[in-house]
């Protein structure tokens, strides 16, 4: 079994988002001074979708990750955690790129690979929110995708993909090779021990440029940003209702709720 | 400029019926070809019988298209793929617009790819820069923490909008679209995917999209246990219960009762928060309520930004005081 995760390094999403200022002259998001990069939550859950499938039945996991001065000890953590291989796509142009772009390297790494069963993506990036890269990555390697796995069972050249939708949830047999982008249901990534974290430290990287690669970024962009603005928040004052006892507080709400025309 | 003309709504329906965003699609569909001189057009994909719904034809639209095939019963990725790109390729319009539901989250990456072009999903806002005719895509990302323009130069454009960020058409338009039967050629072995059990768990109560108040749960809420008191509320109010990502994921409720940037985008006229911290991925999921109200033991969750009444306070203590007051003021 020749798996493959997609993982993108992004500004820890879980920091405060108060201090989060948007550069709008640079059209950067600037996160507060200190946020660490880590792995994209989603793709900790692909990776741990990768290794569970691994723990049963054996397998080679190559994780890989496109971006500019990536953080080594943050995709380290994948190799500790139970990846095999790490493969960076390091690019001093390979900055702000859109879905397209950034499939289509992956696209071209995957093929120097040349042959793997199962491709394993987030369901979306905590920086972009765009939810396209693994389907698209699917389309440009001309194999299934099954999209917001919460479940992957292998079976004999094939997997099982139970997915949520609207009313329910489904099960989606696919064979392989597939693309499968994952959500968090699956479950969160293990943590790694103290001496794997170590050994980690030792194993080799790969790492591929644009030239070796055979990329133009330039070309391959098809989406400009315009503008990057700070979200429209509610503009509203909260108005607090305390009283002697919780219980007493509670009383308070539905009243006030009542009075205001809420309920 | 282009060769490509005319907008193309991408029709869903529920069980009641079209889908409200479907309605918002054709809304902001109809402006969006008027103000560029294009014909508007509908598409509905299904097996035999969904003419039935071709109420859509009296909704401003111009043409309907009607894509009918046996391997189109269900939604399956490859094969609504397959049948839209033989449509769009020989429509060439200038944009596709989808909803931002589970089906146009799916579909419109993959359409987007094959076709060469580019998609665009969860937007929130469409305009058309007057001076160059493009359309000027704006959706959030970062989570919510910022909010995005795109342009693109390629085409067909493939948008998927929010639900409830444009307007629905207005029903009175009463417009008899031109229906045209569009064919299909669909090889079944060419297909790698197979639905093997669709399940139905629609959770308890009222749906999450069809409720005027819905009642939400965090992680200090807990399992199942502490949910059902919750639900015994919503019953009161004739609201839906939704729940943050943990809470789903605590299996407090149902997975596809998750509100936020991932799970269910909602706006509600009440939406009262208990144990959630007011994240900003919950948050870009139903700041859009018209009021907010938030019960929290910290004072300093992020939640009370957002909310027009708080209570401070353990849960425990204080919703069931809450709602035993809903009770007898609503009664
Ligand atoms: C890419 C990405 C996408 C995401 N998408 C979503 C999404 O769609 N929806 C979503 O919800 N989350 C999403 N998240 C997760 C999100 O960042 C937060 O982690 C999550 O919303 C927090 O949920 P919560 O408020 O229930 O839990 P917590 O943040 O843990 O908050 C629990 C709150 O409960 C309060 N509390 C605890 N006990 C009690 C008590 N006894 N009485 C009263 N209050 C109590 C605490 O004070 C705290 O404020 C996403 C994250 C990422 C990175
Ligand atoms: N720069 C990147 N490097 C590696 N994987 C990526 C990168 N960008 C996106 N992906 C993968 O594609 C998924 C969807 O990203 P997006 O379409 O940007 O929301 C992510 O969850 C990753 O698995």
């Amino acid at each position: 079994m020749k798996m493959i995760v997609c993982v993108k390094q992004v500004p820890d999403p879980q920091a405060s988002s108060t201090g989060t200022k948007v550069d709008v002259a640079a059209k950067r998001v600037i996160v507060p001074h200190g946020t660490p990069p880590v792995m994209s939550p989603y793709d900790e859950s692909a990776l741990e979708a990768a290794l569970k499938i691994k723990d049963v039945h054996g397998g080679h996991v190559t994780v890989m990750s496109v971006g500019k001065n990536l953080a080594r000890p943050v995709l380290r953590k994948a190799l500790a955690s139970g990846a095999d291989e790490l493969i960076l796509l390091e690019d001093n142009t390979f900055d702000q790129l859109d879905s397209y772009a950034t499939a289509s390297i992956l696209a071209a790494a995957i093929r120097e690979i040349g042959t793997f069963d199962l491709i394993l993506c987030g369901r979306q990036a905590a920086d972009t929110d765009a939810g396209q890269v693994g389907s698209g990555l699917a389309e440009l390697l001309h194999i299934p995708c099954v999209t917001v796995a919460c479940g992957i069972e292998l079976g004999e050249e094939k997997v099982n993909v139970t997915r949520i939708v609207s009313d329910g949830y489904e099960v989606i047999e696919v064979m392989l090779p597939a693309l499968v982008t994952v959500s968090s249901e699956i479950g969160e990534l293990r943590y790694p021990k103290l001496k794997d974290l170590q050994a980690a430290q030792k194993m080799p990287i790969v790492v591929r440029n644009a030239g070796q690669l055979g990329i133009d970024v330039a070309s391959l962009m098809k989406l400009n940003l315009v503008s990057l603005s700070p979200p429209q928040h509610r503009n509203v004052q909260c108005c607090m209702i305390s009283a002697e006892t919780p219980e007493i507080a509670g009383e308070h709400l539905a009243l006030t709720m009542r009075g205001a025309g809420l309920i | 400029m282009n060769s490509y003309n005319g907008i193309m709504v991408y029709v869903e329906f529920g069980e009641n019926g079209l889908l409200p965003i479907t309605r918002q699609l054709l809304g902001c569909g109809r402006k969006i070809a008027d103000e560029l001189g294009e014909p508007l057009s509908a598409v509905i994909v299904g097996s035999k019988g969904i003419e039935e719904g071709s109420d859509a034809a009296q909704l401003g639209a111009d043409t309907v298209y009607i894509v009918e095939h046996e391997l189109l019963r269900q939604y399956r990725t490859e094969t609504y793929v397959a049948a839209l790109e033989q449509l769009v390729r020989q429509q060439r319009p200038t944009a596709l617009l989808m909803g931002q539901t589970y089906v146009g989250r799916d579909l419109a990456p993959s359409l987007a790819f094959r076709l060469e072009t580019i998609a665009v999903l969860d937007c929130i806002a469409l305009e058309i820069d007057h001076a160059s005719r493009v359309l000027l895509l704006t959706k959030p990302v970062c989570g919510g923490n910022a909010v995005a323009t795109f342009t693109s130069m390629y085409y067909p454009q493939i948008i998927t909008i929010r639900d409830k960020a444009m307007l629905p058409m207005e029903p009175s338009f009463g417009k008899n679209a031109h229906v045209v039967h569009f064919a299909v050629s669909l090889e079944p072995r060419s297909f790698k995917t197979r639905l093997i059990k669709k399940v139905k768990e629609e959770g308890e109560g009222l749906r999450l999209e069809e409720a005027a108040v819905i009642i939400s749960g965090g992680r200090g809420i807990g399992g199942a246990e502490g949910f059902r008191q919750l639900h015994e509320t919503a019953a009161i109010l004739h609201a839906a219960v939704g729940g943050s990502r943990p809470a789903c994921d605590n299996r407090g409720v149902a997975p596809n009762r998750q509100i936020g940037i991932t799970g269910k985008i909602v706006s509600p006229d009440l939406y009262i928060a208990v144990g959630i911290s007011g994240s900003i991925q919950q948050m870009s999921g139903c700041g859009q309520a018209k009021r907010i109200v938030a019960i929290n033991k910290d004072p300093d969750a992020p939640i009370f930004k957002y909310a027009d009444f708080g209570v401070v306070g353990d849960w425990k203590k204080v919703f069931p005081s809450f709602s035993a007051k809903l009770k007898e003021l609503v009664s």
